[in-house]
């Protein structure tokens, strides 16, 4: 197999950082190259290099592309060539059709134009390669995020691909889902495309990489051949540069008595009034236990937290929520967190931070009042906070003043755990606490789980990754359809017995409406 | 020359001089930008604009603008908009002058109540907008419309006045020199004077434990040539506007509102609720803000500043018209603007926008003294505006 791509001694400085140093990377042609590192070891940095968002002399080294040393000034130039990346966040259109989106900025058209024709004919031929089946004209904003991913795909099918990059393509995926587009990556490998995953999920990458290289602290450490198959153990001590020899932290479980109830919790989807997105969901929880939610994308886990911390999500129809024995007002955010209860989304830029604000201003926010005498902030207090949970709970930054917003995923998500530490929560909601976080800062995140168990704190952590819910977890309720389908320790739990209670369920469901 | 310079770095703190003005540009720039614009009409103007009389009139001409920018900020700095400002400070000032003039109402009962009708004002348009999510444009939008018209039939078309003589002393009083025979006025002097030294004390006391805890930024060289600056700049204007009258009514009021407002904005947990909610109102929502509140609260508070401006350009006028505080609201948009806030909210200062708000006030009386007509003034005020906030997002990307 011959070199698609190759750079060579890529160097990228930032004022103060080194991004990249001296960084080589070579894709073979059709091969599936996969990417991994740690948060900020320079992944993103090297893509962007390799696309053009960092143009050809801000940068040192070389990029050779199918055999020729390339300079790419901006997008347009990498894409003409046929490297197409698909980022992270998805950058779609929502209010647009399939069709429109793909062909945006690309569009069939004569002498400006549309060919609406032609747009659909295509359309339908993309979706088919991709394994979508809706029609072109359906609005993206219809669609859940998998299939949103598959448009993204065949937007850069359109484009006559031949180096495809994915960054974190199923950061938000479902198991199912992500089988889908790892084996769409296998057809492409067969029809000659090369792609470059990036992926902090190695048993996904186990499943289709042709090839590993490793980044660290921004510099190429390892290139690993899989054909062999891949050491996971290995991967994971060049990346964190060290051997790790648990994913997970021990624990020694101290369970208590029931602190919180919830008997039938319904809630209804806010625009759609006639679903009930969260169904007559009941659950206890007891003192020091970490409890699991575990449940496919759009089983309601998320609708059902959210809706506990202060009714934040759709209409609540009906149920009640039991604290230490007696009925509790969750009405609002302010009377949730009154309550005892602290919740930290899934959505961190959206949901979690002030990104524009340092750490030091989002630390005490949902606490003001610890930190203020009569209304007036006590700032010397304000920073050694702040300054406290950066070293207690290692938050890897400049100083308290950095924004949030240049923080890493795993830095983010500890400066969202560290504002809910602070307010003093007895009860944490803890909703994808590592989504697109590396692996040494799930470690970090677990480890603060385990301690918060053990100071008698008592954790709910709703998570789509089911190895993370077994590994961390005393017990789990299994969602499905808004429904709570099943209950079991951690324990008896398997991978298995969970998706079947979500089979079985769904079959129930099924059956009843057809009967 | 250049191991000269080096060694004040050295004396300094970690970075030279240089260094540390472009990290901080975005914060002085408008500072300097404000004393480079004052120099140039001084110069142009043959000395004119710092005429002990000029400058007290460009505070006095002023006051409503910058009163108005201040609960501007706080609107914008939490995302939203406000653009009925104008026509409510017009709609107050007529119903100052029917209470005052054509019922003869006690004008301190009369001002306690226009304030509160202000506050009223403020809050109906805050409900709407921040309960039930209607844009703030498009509500201070028709706001503008309604107390536009609500003006002209209040009024029948016609100017209202004249205001009795104490009401006024609002605007165009000035606090007796009880230290002094007024020649010069003493007590002007006297206040400039303790606040420099006050300023340069606390300061100085800043940096005293900026030093003891190690996080000294700025270089001393720096340091020294602010506050000498800023020093003689309090002394130089007290002197000036002691050698005129003294110290306004209105320069009282306008700085207590400075003062208090950015303690609020800086200091005080609402402060920060408010930035952020402007920062990230869904973020803020779930960390248990009461969102909603506040955003009324501010523009309720908006609405009680419009009044103020309204009492006091009324006085000062001597009549309420139709056309008061016609377009004013253009004026304190662009101030807060100029002044650093960004339009995605969560950004701003005070301060930023009192200067912005001076920008403004001394290029329209520079550019009248020299005669400059009214067409190219709006001309150069817009590609002022234009170029600040061009500045602002110019040096906020270069990091």
């Amino acid at each position: 197999m011959d070199t698609i791509l190759e750079m060579r001694g890529i160097t990228k400085a930032f004022p103060g950082v080194k991004a990249l140093d001296n960084v080589s990377l070579a894709v073979r042609r059709g091969e599936i190259h996969a990417l991994v590192g740690e948060n900020g070891a320079g992944k993103s940095t090297l893509m962007k290099v390799l696309s053009g968002v960092y143009p050809a002399g801000q940068y040192e080294g070389d990029i050779i592309f199918e055999g020729e040393t390339k300079a790419f000034y901006g997008i347009e130039d990498s894409e003409r060539d046929g490297i197409i990346i698909i980022h992270q966040e998805l950058a779609l259109v929502p209010l647009l059709s399939i069709a429109e989106n793909i062909f945006l900025g690309n569009e069939r058209a004569r002498g400006g134009v549309i060919d609406w024709e032609e747009t659909s004919r295509r359309t339908a031929e993309l979706l088919a390669r991709v394994g979508l089946k809706e029609r072109p004209e359906t609005k993206v904003a219809h669609l859940g995020i998998g299939k949103q991913q598959l448009v993204e795909i065949a937007k850069a099918l359109s484009k006559e691909v031949r180096l495809l990059i994915l960054d974190e393509p199923t950061s938000s995926l479902n198991e199912s889902d992500s089988d889908v587009l790892l084996d769409l990556l296998k057809e492409f490998r067969a029809a000659g495309i090369s792609s470059i995953l990036i992926s902090h999920k190695l048993n996904e990458i186990a499943k289709v990489a042709d090839t590993i290289t490793v980044l660290r602290d921004g510099t190429s450490v390892s290139t690993m051949d899989c054909s062999g198959g891949v050491q996971e153990d290995d991967v994971i001590r060049d990346m964190v540069g060290r051997p790790l020899a648990d994913r997970y932290p021990p624990r020694k479980p101290k369970v208590g008595d029931t602190i919180f109830e919830v008997r039938n919790w319904t809630v209804r989807h806010p625009i759609d009034t006639h679903r009930n997105v969260v169904d007559r969901a009941s659950l206890t929880l007891r003192e020091g236990e970490v409890l699991g939610i575990a449940g496919l994308m759009g089983a309601g886990r998320t609708e059902l937290a959210m809706s506990l911390f202060g009714r934040s999500y759709g209409t609540w129809v009906d149920g009640e929520a039991i604290l230490r024995g007696q009925k509790v007002d969750l009405s609002t955010v302010p009377r949730a967190i009154d309550a005892g209860l602290a919740y930290a989304t899934e959505d961190r830029k959206s949901y979690g931070l002030v990104l524009d604000q340092s750490i030091r201003r989002n630390v005490p926010l949902a606490n003001l009042e610890a930190i203020a005498d009569r209304g007036v902030v006590d700032r010397r207090r304000e920073s050694e906070v702040a300054e406290d949970y950066r070293q207690r709970i290692r938050i890897r930054s400049s100083s308290i003043e950095q924004p949030t917003v240049n923080l890493s995923g795993g830095n983010q998500q500890k400066v969202v755990l560290s504002k809910w530490l602070f307010a003093g929560p007895d009860i944490l909601i803890l909703d994808e606490p590592t989504r697109g976080i590396d692996v040494g800062a799930k470690f970090e995140i677990y480890t603060i789980i385990r301690d918060l168990a053990a100071a008698g704190k008592s954790l709910i952590v709703i998570s789509s990754e089911l190895p993370e819910l077994l590994g961390i977890t005393d017990r789990l309720y299994v969602m499905n359809r808004g429904r709570i389908v099943g209950e079991l320790p951690t324990a008896d739990a398997t991978q298995e017995k969970i998706m079947s209670m979500i089979i079985r369920s769904d079959r129930k469901a099924e059956g009843a409406t057809h009967g | 020359m250049a191991d000269a310079a080096a060694e004040i770095d050295r004396a300094g703190g970690g970075q030279s001089v240089v260094t540390f003005l472009r990290n901080n540009l975005r914060e002085y720039g408008i500072l300097i930008a404000l004393v480079a614009i004052m120099a140039f009409f001084q110069f142009a103007t043959g000395g004119i604009l710092l005429r002990p009389v000029n400058l007290t009139n460009l505070i006095l001409q002023n006051s409503y603008i910058v009163i108005m920018a201040v609960g501007m900020l706080l609107v914008i700095v939490s995302g939203h908009i406000d653009l009925s400002v104008g026509s409510v400070m017009g709609f107050v000032g007529a119903v100052a002058a029917v209470m005052i003039v054509q019922w003869q109402m006690n004008f301190v009962l009369a001002a306690i109540l226009c304030l509160a009708v202000g506050a009223v004002i403020g809050a109906a348009q805050g409900y709407w907008i921040a309960y039930h999510k209607i844009p703030s444009f498009i509500v201070t939008l028709a706001g503008m419309l309604v107390f536009k018209g609500l003006s002209l039939w209040l009024l029948a078309g016609q100017s209202v006045g004249p205001f009795p003589p104490t009401f006024q002393l609002i605007a165009s009083g000035f606090v007796p020199d009880f230290l002094g025979s007024g020649k010069p006025n003493m007590l002007s002097l006297v206040a400039g004077v303790a606040l420099a030294c006050l300023i340069l004390f606390l300061a100085i006391r800043t940096r005293r434990r900026e030093q003891a805890k190690g996080t000294v930024e700025e270089p001393f060289a720096f340091f020294a040539v602010k506050h000498g600056a800023i020093f003689i700049a309090l002394v130089y204007m007290s002197w000036l506007m002691a050698s005129f009258r003294g110290l306004p009514n209105v320069f009282i009021v306008m700085a207590l509102l400075i003062a208090i407002y950015s303690f609020v904005a800086n200091r005080m947990t609402i402060g920060r609720r408010i930035y952020a909610i402007g920062g990230n109102e869904k973020a803020a929502k779930l960390s248990g803000i009461r969102t909603e509140r506040l955003v009324f609260l501010t523009f309720a508070n908006m609405g009680m500043l419009a009044a103020l401006a309204g009492l006091i350009f009324a006085a000062r006028l001597n009549t309420a018209t139709p056309k008061a505080g016609l377009g004013f609201e253009l004026d304190v948009i662009a101030a807060v603007f100029i002044g650093g806030a960004s339009m995605a909210g969560g950004v701003g200062t005070i301060v930023g926008a009192v200067i912005g708000a001076f920008i403004m006030g001394v290029m329209n009386n520079g550019m009248s003294i020299l005669g400059i007509g009214i067409d190219y003034q709006q001309v150069i005020k817009g590609l002022v505006l234009l170029a600040a906030v061009i500045f602002d997002v110019y040096n906020k990307n270069k990091v």
